[in-house]
């Protein structure tokens, strides 16, 4: 045997870990196209299940008071007199293709309000969740297993506002911040000023659930061996803290981000309703209301896909940060 | 280095403990929690008007001597509502967390013990429910079912069983080989037996304290709900939806709002303080 062909047949680790982390992207996309599947099935029968007839809905609630006429008009053209096996069939064949069909209540496409609407959500949780790993980072870093007083105090911080809904502290800040002191304006979504109270609001109590867990490891890691190595090769305190402890005091941080997400989310229905900002959540919650079928699964749909997108990426953010992982994960 | 020292006990010298931790905070965690008991159970010893009498010209009265937290905008005395708003608020809380974890046992057994294929069709299960933001499920079940304390207890509950089921099914994976199943087994124990004498109880002790924790969060899931208008219907005095009712009046009557998420607040961090502790004697970490 050549040492030429001993070369080739050597794996080449760095080529290799990328193709495990290739493979798990994979094959969590795929597991993520079968809970769309699930997620929109589910909500079609749901909706489908409510109370209420679907046409009245269409044609603007029983308030419209629609003819006998323009009720079997709107039937038939909304495909409503089919058995609902197969509608359930054709509206798949045409969520397949895209095609997310038409909002009852706003009469546009479902996929053209989705467009309007992602943004400012995304906007909301994307800096919300900055915003507390900010926080997160400046309360454990600077105090975890330093002085006692000042770790507690931390801490009692932590379990303070993990506990505050976020509601109530949305309608505290509005309160204050928006008709006490006037600083920001309390509804709306143009410009970041009406961005800083509804982020907040939701900053806080997720920081909170990070920070507690964060400072947890955080306080076992400074115990490790390795960190008494650093600090005898003359390394200062806040070297040690961000360049070696951090890198393994933030993984339970980061798995809990993942199901952040979807707390975010949550939350951010509530926000938007208190804040009257444009958003998904506002719209959902609207839309679920006025039987709003289409709206409902489009936003449901857009809702987990980003959800499980936002796993996978932590999950291989995960991965990334400890490669240690990478050995049991394949 | 005073450690190394302490930790050696020497004759004739007492070691000195380290302080317990948290020892003035779960008495008043605790406390507060056993006065949200007796609220529940007993409202008149505490509030002395009707919570749903209105009277029109006392209305939005600040809090003072006569109306501790103020009056709302029909003269109700916001006191007397949030104290008779405990029973169904801890109602709600302890049946939703009961009912997610009755799902979460089913589905972390099922999972932990049913084989490959059955443990891979709850995981799918599981990331399914997780990847549905729970306000989103509970809107629609609400939508579906109607809005009432009923649906909202599902709705929580739902929300919550998935957490706990992963939960779950973790803890009975890592029992079910431990050595005294494995007696049980060999004693000829029936299945069933050996499940709820042997394997549930000593999955779910690590699962109490979050369980504790979850009792408050389920509070809050509840009041979020409530305060979008799923829950209670209004008048009730419910946490959410005085929350809720306030909220229109905001500008210029903020204890509306303030006491009833107050309470929420405090309960939640009542929950968390005393499950933390109980973590701390559980697991010994306490000295």
């Amino acid at each position: 045997m050549t040492s030429e062909s001993l070369v080739n047949e050597l794996p080449n680790p760095r080529r290799e870990r990328l193709a495990r982390l290739g493979r798990r992207a994979l094959w969590r996309l795929l597991g993520g196209v079968l809970v769309l599947w699930a997620v929109a099935t589910l909500t079609f029968f749901a909706l489908r299940l409510m109370p209420g007839d679907p046409v009245l809905a269409i044609l603007g609630g029983p308030s419209g008071n629609p003819t006998a006429e323009t009720i079997a008009e709107a039937t038939r053209e909304y495909g409503l007199d089919k058995p609902l096996a197969v509608q359930y069939a054709l509206y798949l064949g045409r969520l397949v293709q895209g095609d997310l069909g038409v909002s009852y209540s706003q009469h546009l496409p479902v996929t053209r309000v989705l467009a309007e609407q992602s943004w400012p959500t995304l906007e909301l949780t994307l800096t919300s969740l900055v915003l507390a790993w900010i926080l997160v980072l400046a309360l454990t870093v600077l105090t975890a297993g330093g002085r006692r007083w000042v770790s507690s105090l931390a801490s009692l911080a932590e379990t303070l506002s993990a506990a505050l809904p976020h509601f109530w502290l949305g309608i505290l800040l509005l309160a204050v911040f928006a008709f006490g002191l006037r600083l920001f304006p309390p509804a709306g979504s143009d410009g970041w000023r009406t961005l800083v109270l509804p982020s907040v609001a939701l900053a806080i109590p997720l920081a909170g659930f990070i920070a507690q867990v964060t400072r947890e490891s955080l306080e076992l890691t400074l115990d490790q061996p390795f960190v008494l190595t650093a600090r005898t090769r003359g390394l200062s305190d806040t070297a040690v803290r961000f360049k070696h402890a951090l890198r393994h005091a933030v993984l339970p941080g980061i798995s809990l981000s993942g199901w952040a997400i979807g707390a975010l989310i949550s939350g951010a229905v509530v926000i938007e309703v208190i804040f009257s900002r444009k958003g998904l959540g506002r719209q959902l919650y609207q839309a679920v209301q006025a039987q709003d079928l289409p709206l409902t699964i489009g936003i449901s749909l857009v809702v987990a896909a980003g959800y499980v997108l936002a796993n996978i990426l932590v999950d291989l953010l995960y991965l990334w940060v400890d490669p240690r992982q990478q050995e049991h994960a394949a | 280095m005073s450690e190394l020292l302490l930790d050696t006990p020497l004759p004739g010298i007492r070691v000195q403990r380290t302080p317990r931790k948290w020892r003035f905070g779960p008495l008043l965690a605790v406390s507060f929690l056993g006065f949200l008991i007796i609220a529940a159970v007993l409202p008149q010893l505490f509030a002395h008007s009707d919570p749903l009498a209105i009277v029109p010209h006392d209305a939005f009265h600040p809090p003072g001597w006569a109306h501790w937290f103020g009056t709302d905008q029909s003269g109700r005395d916001i006191f007397s509502r949030v104290i008779y708003g405990t029973r169904q608020s801890l109602f709600i809380g302890l049946a939703a967390t009961a009912l997610a974890m009755s799902i979460a046992i089913v589905l972390g057994l099922l999972g932990g013990l049913g084989g490959a294929y059955l443990d891979r069709g709850v995981g799918w299960l599981l990331e399914i429910l997780f990847a549905f933001p729970s306000l989103i499920l509970a809107l629609l079940f609400v939508a579906v079912f109607g809005s009432g304390i009923g649906p909202l207890i599902v709705a929580t509950g739902l929300g919550g069983a998935p957490g706990y089921a992963r939960m779950v099914r973790g803890q009975v994976l890592a029992v079910r080989n431990a050595g005294y199943i494995e007696s049980a087994k060999a004693l000829g124990h029936p299945p069933l037996r050996i499940i709820t004498r042997q394997l549930l109880p000593n999955a779910m002790r690590p699962l109490i304290v979050t369980l504790t924790m979850g009792v408050g969060q389920a509070i809050v899931w509840a009041s979020a709900l409530s305060f979008l208008g799923l829950g209670a219907r209004p008048p009730a005095p419910e946490w959410g939806t005085m929350l809720s009712m306030g909220r229109d009046f905001i500008a210029n009557a903020w204890w509306l709002t303030f006491f009833p998420g107050l309470f929420i607040v405090l309960t939640t961090l009542s929950t968390t303080v005393a499950g933390r502790y109980l973590q701390q004697r559980l697991e010994g970490r306490l000295a």
